[in-house]
């Protein structure tokens, strides 16, 4: 009897846990690369808590260029290069086809993952080794073998191993009363609290290195500049002048942070050298300059402006005179929140297109001037992108409350990370790690 | 020092009290206030300054009109504007005259914006109404010392929900005694 109620427990958690964190593909493609992954044969006693195979087939079909085969409809179910017969998996009609095992490393706690990786049609193995980590490694381990086969078919580096950071705010009734700022793997995965507060958490950010974030904490009664390195906890406070102190966003190279401050009369956009503190001021306009993000190149600041009378796209030199300010985005009602892709031309941002439209994320090619809008859902807002430049992640209202969604950059394949409490906001994709 | 502050407070009465008469003597409203006088609510009154304004019966129906109004400290505001609206204007104006009676009195300003729109430029919207009603106290008599601002954006709603009622409960400043 006790044992079928520990069962029971255990069946009831990990029920609850997984409608916590799957994801959801609410648009794909029309024609994904079919592709097989086998489940991984396990050597050692039990089951074990990741399942690999798992892990890659989330990851490939998350971003909607792949489509992979049930295990069901499978013919055979290989694990090494011997056991595989191209032929089956031409009839099931797929391109390629992934194999592994697991086995447990001779005298250690720790498991050897083998992945083989085949092209189908061409009967060719593009890829096998051996990766070693403990039981607790296996989904980053699964990460690893994603981004292998992603980059191998799309000749794109794969961001399966990056992280997210976001702020989730729960509320009794009306009260917004407790904020956290959480980091998660990028499919939402392993949250992890870097900060619980009662007060406001805005504006997350990472630095170049992934090593370190910083945000904007109301834990004082006023808006203050924090930084917090992940691996230790410890955080220190960057900025303390009167009025808003927001967005730090860090520079390409990681050593200065640009900031919105308010502290001479209207928001402006300023950047401190975290090295010797020295602050220099970028704009000095009465309206509202906020959203600061840095060109490819790191000698120039993007920017939201409502000098014009409604926000516009802007961008200027660090340290040019005020006349020298650019103008980026023209054709719309209100052009918001704008940084640059990674190929620094195209320009992601929060468009409305007219007084009456909703707010899109949208993609503008500043040489073309093409725009492409990517969302149609409620007040997208907060795009983020990812390191390889594939896909954006930003929020968005479902059921009355603040969700993440993410789109592919060409606005074909988007995925959605369920939350089971409060409402998620300010997703910020980390840099590639390594 | 005692003695210092009570002078100030002296001081702060007295200037209310003109600041009053000179009010009631340039509005229309003070038939209104004249009738009301006839109720009995007058001997309600426990103001600060009921002894520098006992001697006329119209200036304490004017501080009772002052009470009332300053109880009113949520001030709303139109989509995407930063002026608070024209028909607060008054009850502003009885706050400012109220920080300057009360030089000791310390409030807070919080400014507050709808969801739509991004959160930076809501927290930045957020400090314009709020500067903006902070700007007007200060003309109206009140200190800059006596006033500190601070934003909130779209993090602190009023009311939840993504409908235009909620969006205009939303769009405000709160003065906050502090």
């Amino acid at each position: 009897m006790r044992k079928i109620l520990s069962v029971l427990i255990v069946f009831v958690i990990s029920f609850s846990a997984r409608a916590e964190l799957s994801i959801q593909i609410t648009q794909g493609i029309d024609n994904p690369i079919p592709i097989a992954v086998v489940p991984f044969s396990w050597d050692g006693a039990g089951v074990l808590s990741e399942d690999v195979a798992d892990v890659v087939v989330g990851d490939l079909e998350q971003v909607g260029e792949f489509r992979a085969l049930s295990p069901g409809n499978m013919l055979s179910m290989p694990s090494e290069a011997s056991e595989v017969f191209y032929n089956d998996w031409r009839t099931l009609a797929q391109d390629y086809l992934l194999v592994g095992t697991i086995n447990r490393a001779p005298g250690s706690q720790l498991v050897q993952v083998q992945y083989e990786f085949f092209d189908v049609n061409r009967e060719l193995k593009l890829a096998g080794e051996v990766l070693t980590g403990s039981v607790a490694q296996l989904r980053d381990i699964g990460h690893e073998i994603s981004n292998i086969v992603y980059e191998l078919v799309t000749g794109t580096r794969g961001a399966f191993d990056t992280q997210i950071l976001y702020v989730v705010a729960e509320n009794e009734g009306t009260e917004y009363n407790n904020f956290r700022l959480e980091k998660a793997d990028y499919d939402g995965q392993r949250p992890q609290v870097l900060l619980e507060s009662g007060e406001p958490i805005m504006s997350p950010s990472w630095s170049p290195d992934g090593q370190d974030v910083a945000y904007v904490s109301f834990e004082t009664d006023l808006p203050r500049i924090y930084i917090q390195n992940i691996a230790s906890g410890q955080r220190r406070q960057i900025t303390n002048f009167p009025n808003i102190n927001s967005s730090p966003v860090w520079s390409p190279d990681g050593s200065m942070l640009a900031m919105v401050l308010s502290k001479d009369g209207s928001p402006d956009i300023y950047v401190q050298n975290l090295n010797t503190n020295e602050l220099i001021r970028v704009t000095d306009h009465p309206a509202i300059d906020t959203e600061p993000s840095w060109s490819t190149d790191g000698r120039s600041i993007v920017f939201m402006s409502d000098r014009t009378g409604q926000p516009q796209i802007y961008q200027m030199a660090i340290g040019a005179a005020s006349y020298e300010v650019e103008r980026l985005t023209y054709d719309c009602f209100q052009c918001m929140k704008g940084a640059f892709l990674p190929d620094g031309v195209n320009l992601v941002h929060v468009r409305r297109e007219t007084r009456q439209s909703q707010y899109q994320i949208s993609i503008l090619n500043i040489e073309t001037l093409r725009v492409i809008s990517l969302t149609s859902t409620s007040l997208d807002e907060s795009p983020s992108v990812a390191p390889n430049g594939s896909m954006i992640m930003y929020a968005t209202k479902f059921d009355g409350r603040g969700v993440l969604d993410a789109v592919s950059i060409d606005g074909r394949v988007k995925f959605r990370l369920p939350s089971s409490r409060g409402d998620v906001r300010e997703p910020a994709w980390s840099p590639f790690f390594n | 020092m005692l003695k210092q502050r009570n002078q100030i407070f002296k001081l702060g009465a007295v200037l209310f009290a003109l600041i009053t008469l000179v009010a009631c003597s340039s509005t229309s409203e003070s038939d209104d206030a004249m009738d009301a006088s006839q109720g009995s609510s007058t001997s309600n009154s426990s103001s600060a300054q009921s002894s520098a304004a006992s001697t006329s019966g119209q200036l304490t129906q004017e501080q009772i009109r002052a009470q009332n109004a300053i109880q009113q400290t949520v001030f709303y505001f139109d989509f995407d504007v930063a002026e608070f609206q024209a028909e607060d204007r008054q009850t502003l104006v009885y706050h400012a005259r109220d920080l300057a009676a009360n030089p000791n009195k310390r409030v807070r300003l919080e400014g507050h914006a709808d969801e739509r729109g991004t959160r930076e430029y809501n927290l930045a919207l957020g400090e314009r109404r709020a500067n903006g009603i902070m700007n007007f106290l200060i003309v109206n008599g009140a200190s800059r010392s006596q006033l500190e601002v601070v934003s909130y954006g779209e993090e602190r709603p009023a009311a939840t929900g993504s409908n235009d009622q909620a969006y205009s409960r939303n769009r405000r400043v709160e003065i906050v005694s502090r």
